[in-house]
């Protein structure tokens, strides 16, 4: 079976610096895989490779048995890959509905039309506010996003990436910065995710990981450390090393 | 046309869905335009320009208020459609004036879009230095190339051909020259109306707001961007070649840092990203130069740089933000507890 999203031997230096070295990585469909690793391990420059953002300097990635390394981040969101962003990045000066609007009326054509009224899209509209529903921000959706507390905030950057209907959903940090008594509210809406669509999330919180993961890449200096399930990798003394601070192996 | 807007039950669909209709006050600045072509016969010069300027500053508006293009040469437009004008009638090519403006916006439209290719893959500073050394290539281009030109003098009377081969344009009685452009302004306001209220008006919020998440979402950014720029560089050239119409000459000054830095004032003034913006931020800034002037010949700009630096100091949002304020402010406080979460 093809995975939805794959890398083979996927790296991308900066100058010197190998920020990720030979990745070889498969999302399967339905997947609710974590990637983790310390602070500096190459994570966020791995999602940047797999949505386009970064073009590697050797190696492929491949989605459902395609190559898409050559193809633009605006080509691929519309292949179904999207993410969500590890500190926000909202249409602030605009309300909720406006922010999920934007995404949906990409996905779905209307975003070029410029003779009739956004607000006559009564189609995109509907299909915001049932996702706002969803998230339970439909009651708060004429607000703009200064107005809301920062936990909201993470949903709406949530609502405005499923309002592109993925099929590979990468999570950079999803509770980041959110007060413990608010993150609930995250979770949940990763639990209420569509079971169909490939969830590929990235974190540090380890309990958000375990609940969530059923399959875990570690990465550590831009490199696989280790893979397995989260029993395995929880048990594995080498990981522990890593995340004790000590030196890794070798 | 909505007529039952869906989900109305919610307050935020419902603002979306009915947010393009007329509104009564938007016919007022129609209405008292016209009042003024009876009541003051004698500034009808001055009521012209005056239109020109709310059609100049709309242009910028569109691209640097709605899509966040930082642009300091806004007026290589301006010029160029007051060029293409002024040169096709010199030489007696084309001087049927609404023909004429087609010809004019397609021109600056087209180097709207050729400087756009270039230009829209900065942001910024850069951004803002390229515009203004885009307008300091074609002015220099128009002083040395004075043959077709007519260079640092410009050229002059020019043959204009009578609206609908009727309305004669008279320097004297600008009569004509004033309901023309008003009609014009009105064709041209609505489309922009349209577009910025149009998903496509929208998806430009959007690259002004969060660039890098219309990325995200799959939008294309450039292409965006430079359709965007070069629709409001057409209606700057169409503003430009009103003003050579309006007034048979043109000159360098239709290319200068001079009209691109006053066309930026008015709108900062009246509020960008505001669709009114340019029609308030204009009357303002005519208004109050034609009267500072007057009073204060010598020291008049004075008054206006402390008007400007009030603004960017205390009301980011120009005149209209200051009214949003306070309009909120008031619904405020006759629904108290509204607001709340």
């Amino acid at each position: 079976m093809t995975a939805l999203l794959e890398t083979r031997a996927l790296s991308k230096s900066f100058g010197a610096l190998r920020a990720t070295r030979d990745v070889t990585f498969a999302l399967e469909e339905g997947a609710r895989h974590a990637l983790i690793g310390p602070n500096g391990a190459g994570k966020t420059t791995f999602i940047n490779l797999l949505t386009g953002v970064l073009a590697p300097s050797a190696g492929e990635v491949l989605f459902k048995g395609q190559d898409i390394t050559q193809v633009e981040q605006a080509e691929r969101v519309k292949l179904g890959i999207a993410r969500t962003f590890q500190i926000n990045r909202l249409f602030r000066g605009l309300s909720v509905l406006e922010n999920v609007y934007m995404a949906i009326a990409e996905r779905v054509g209307a975003a070029p039309n410029m003779v009739t009224p956004a607000g006559s899209r009564h189609d995109v509209i509907d299909e915001a506010m049932e996702l706002l529903t969803r998230l339970k921000l439909a009651d708060i959706a004429h607000k703009t996003i200064p107005e809301l507390p920062y936990g909201r905030q993470r949903l709406v950057e949530l609502a405005i990436t499923l309002g592109l209907k993925p099929q590979v959903l990468l999570l950079d940090e999803p509770a980041a910065g959110v007060p413990s008594a608010e993150s609930h509210i995250i979770l949940d809406a990763i639990d209420a995710l569509p079971k169909g669509i490939g969830v590929l999330i990235i974190d540090h919180d380890m309990d958000l990981v375990f609940r969530f993961a059923k399959k875990i890449t570690v990465l550590v200096r831009g490199a696989v450390f280790a893979e397995g399930t989260p029993k395995q990798i929880g048990a594995n003394p080498e990981v522990r090393a890593v995340y004790l601070g000590q030196a890794a192996h070798g | 046309m909505s007529i039952v807007p869906v989900n109305s039950d919610n307050p935020a669909a419902h603002a979306l869905a009915v947010r393009h209709r007329f509104r009564w006050w938007e016919a007022l600045p129609w209405l008292l335009a016209l009042a003024f072509y009876f009541a003051f016969p004698r500034y009808l010069g001055f009521g012209t320009e005056l239109l020109i300027t709310i059609l100049f500053a709309i242009s910028l508006d569109l691209a640097l208020g709605y899509a966040g293009i930082v642009t300091l040469g806004h007026a290589a437009f301006f010029g160029a459609g007051a060029y293409t004008v002024g040169m096709l009638a010199k030489q007696e090519i084309w001087t049927e004036p609404i023909s004429g403006l087609v010809i004019a916006a397609a021109v600056a439209g087209a180097v709207g879009f050729a400087s756009g290719l270039v230009l829209l893959r900065t942001t910024g500073l850069t951004l803002l230095m390229l515009t203004l050394c885009t307008m300091g290539l074609l002015e220099e281009t128009a002083n040395m190339a004075a043959d077709v030109t007519g260079g640092f003098d410009g050229l002059d009377s020019l043959p204009i051909k009578p609206v609908f081969g009727i309305f004669e344009f008279n320097p004297l009685y600008p009569n004509t020259q004033y309901l023309y452009v008003l009609g014009v302004l009105l064709v041209s306001f609505v489309f922009v109306r349209m577009l910025v209220y149009s998903p496509f008006g929208h998806s430009l919020t959007g690259i002004r707001e969060n660039t890098l998440r219309m990325h995200a979402v799959g939008a294309p950014v450039r292409m965006r961007l430079i359709v965007c720029y070069s629709i409001s560089a057409a209606i700057a050239g169409i503003a430009g070649a009103l003003w050579a119409q309006a007034n048979a000459y043109v000159n360098l000054s239709v290319l200068g840092l001079d009209r691109a830095a006053t066309v930026l004032i008015v709108l900062v003034l009246g509020g960008y990203g505001r669709l009114y913006g340019g029609i308030i931020g204009a009357i303002a800034y005519m208004v109050l130069s034609h009267f500072l002037s007057k009073a204060y010949p010598t020291a008049w700009q004075l008054g206006l740089g402390l008007l400007l630096m009030a603004i960017a100091l205390f009301a980011r949002g120009g005149i209209l933000g200051m009214v949003d304020d306070l309009t909120r402010r008031f619904k405020e406080r006759k629904a108290p507890g509204s607001g709340l979460p």
